[in-house]
């Protein structure tokens, strides 16, 4: 089969793709290992909602039209939502592309359903195919069961008794919480974090977010961007704050950064107090930056952190006292198919805003183009300008 | 504005160094002296770094002892007071960094450094009594054209890039052989 482009993903990236190349009337195809909107089915836990107000996630060709735009949805309703996106989309489910290479005209795929020859590709596979679990996992003594936020579906499959969960952005402050609620005490290893209050000014944070103007920041006017695109989730979940206070304020205990496992004992450190303090700063420099935006006073001032006075830095793991500990430390994307030298030492794809170069495309990767680029409301102005740029050089 | 740090050669050695991390591998040495009772003495000169021997403009030398009331000499500060003196000057040469590259003139930085101790540990008294450091509690009198939150955020971003802090926050294998 030969084919102008090849979008590898029917996430909500590889849709939007689709939406561009159609309108371009370049021909394509999404392959897709399982169905539209894989992750969301099969990769997620059973609570969770998003931490994107309905309102806020647009793809092209499909908005919100239910009666709660001000709600999170759960992962049925945004299972939905993609479907919908997918109307006229080119997709065909259950194709694993297992090996990407050059080739003469471009590049040869090879899939579970046979090889497909394309001039370009576009990588919209994800940002968050596997978890992240330090090293030091290898440590942990047989008697804990460890689990990443792929295996974890809800509390009760855990074994009863104490869990730390180390990392503290959005999926590890959610876990938090519902484990305590379930009634297992929480050890939370906090290392560097992003706060943010649900509602600033009666407005979801979120909806400050975006129409400041802070998620539409260019790839290209960031400081930092290789620091911009490492910077972890923000600790959101559904309708209510979810910080370290609130957390607290459930019983969980929190202790620093995950530093070492060392006979038998996780080793926490002594740091945490600045890590809180880090993250009570740039909250509220970026509640300046709303201020500021808007012409307003200074509105509401949240609590700083509450860190214990001593928390504690050493955690025996044998003792009993923990019987499972859940990685919450991060994902990333799997590139073990994509034979073509484009991913760095780092396991990054190496990419100036998805344009790998070759005819070679990448989509939904941490701020690609924008600071919102991973989340649903960045995709549109993201794949518009990534197929747009496609277009100019199939015609180049 | 200027507080004497020179951020253009921190800022070029961070991106030469990002695509070159042989060269970063650095050694620090120090080499000590018995001299009687529990008083020693420690030189340190030379360091390995940027791929080749280094040598310090001068040689330094510390001496370490107990205080009297530990029946000793106290020719010198104790060991684990050396700890603090990394701290403090690690987190004030952090500020003066950071100040430096935000355009922060500093007028005066201060430093405070307590460390909470319970020698029933070293005494071997209590087996459930740490060696080292319960608490240590640093606090800063900083004197600067600067907001209080902008002050704050230099002293939180000095701990963030500081070598001392991290090596006494977090663990670090050390191994001691006899030669
Ligand atoms: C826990 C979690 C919560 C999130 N919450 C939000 C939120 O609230 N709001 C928000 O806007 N964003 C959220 N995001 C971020 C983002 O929206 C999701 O990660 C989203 O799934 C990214 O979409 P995508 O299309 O880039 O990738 P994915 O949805 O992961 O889609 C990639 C697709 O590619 C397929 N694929 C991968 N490799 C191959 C291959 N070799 N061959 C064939 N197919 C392949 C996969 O099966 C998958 O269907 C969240 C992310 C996570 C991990």
């Amino acid at each position: 089969m030969h084919v102008t482009t090849v979008v590898i993903g029917a996430g909500h990236a590889g849709l939007a793709a689709s939406h561009f190349l159609r309108a371009a009337s370049i021909d394509h195809v999404v392959l897709e290992r399982g169905e539209v909107a894989n992750s969301w089915r099969h990769e997620r836990w059973d609570s969770l909602r998003l931490l994107t107000p309905n309102w806020l996630n647009r793809l092209p060709g499909a908005s919100y039209e239910g009666p709660d735009p001000d709600g999170y949805a759960d992962m049925a309703e945004v299972v939905d939502f993609l479907e919908r996106s997918a109307k006229d989309v080119p997709v065909r489910t259950g194709v694993a592309v297992t090996s990407v290479r050059r080739s003469d005209g471009g590049y040869s795929l090879t899939t579970s359903q046979g090889p497909i020859e394309a001039r370009t590709v576009i990588i919209a596979s994800g940002a968050c195919n596997v978890a992240s679990v330090p090293g030091l996992a290898a440590a942990v003594p047989s008697s804990v069961e460890q689990v990443t936020p792929f295996d974890y579906r809800t509390p009760s499959r855990l074994p009863d008794g104490g869990v730390l969960v180390v990392g503290a952005s959005a999926t590890g402050v959610q876990l938090a919480a519902e484990i305590q609620r379930s009634g297992r005490p929480v050890v939370l290893s906090a290392g560097e974090h992003v706060r943010m209050p649900r509602v600033y000014e009666g407005r979801d944070v979120l909806w400050w977010m975006h129409h400041s103007g802070i998620w539409s920041q260019r790839y290209d006017e960031v400081d930092d961007l290789t620091r911009a695109r490492r910077l972890p989730s923000p600790q959101l979940a559904g309708a209510s704050t979810l910080d370290l206070n609130v957390l607290t304020s459930l019983g969980v205990e929190l202790v620093g950064r995950l530093s070492a496992i060392r006979d038998g004992a996780a080793l926490f450190s002594g740091g945490l107090r600045n890590v809180a303090a880090l993250a009570d700063l740039k909250m509220n420099r970026l509640l300046d930056t709303f201020d500021e935006w808007a012409g307003t006073a200074p509105g509401e001032r949240f609590q700083p952190t509450r860190v214990p006075d001593s928390s504690r830095w050493r955690l025996d793991l044998t003792s009993g006292e923990i019987r499972s500990i859940v990685w919450a430390t991060g994902f990333r994307p799997d590139y073990s198919w994509l034979d073509v030298p484009v991913v760095d030492a780092k396991g990054s794809l190496v990419h100036d805003g998805g344009v790998v170069g070759d005819g070679l495309y990448a989509l939904g990767l941490p701020v690609l183009r924008r600071r919102r680029s991973t989340f649903i409301c960045g995709i549109e102005d993201d794949a518009r300008e990534v197929v747009d740029q496609l277009r100019l050089d199939l015609a180049g | 504005m200027t507080n004497g740090v020179n951020v253009q050669a921190l800022l070029d050695a961070r991106e030469v160094l990002k695509g070159a991390p042989e060269a970063a591998q650095f050694t620090w040495r120090a080499s000590s002296k018995w001299q009687h009772g529990v008083h020693s003495t420690t030189k340190i000169e030379k360091f390995f770094g940027l791929g080749q021997e280094q040598t310090h403009k001068h040689e330094s030398v510390f001496e370490a002892d107990h205080p009297a009331i530990f029946a000793a000499e106290d020719n010198g500060i104790t060991p684990i007071e050396y700890l603090l003196v990394g701290l403090a000057s690690c987190l004030t040469a952090g500020i003066a960094s950071v100040a430096q590259n935000r355009g922060i003139k500093l007028n005066s930085v201060e430093a405070s450094v307590e460390g909470g101790h319970d020698i029933r540990g070293i005494l071997g008294a209590d087996a459930d009594v740490r060696n080292g450091f319960n608490d240590i509690k640093v606090t800063f009198s900083i004197d600067a054209d600067a907001s209080p939150a902008d002050i704050e955020a230099l002293v939180a971003q000095s701990q963030k890039r500081s070598a001392v802090f991290d090596a006494l926050t977090n663990p670090t294998n050390v191994t001691v052989e006899v030669a």
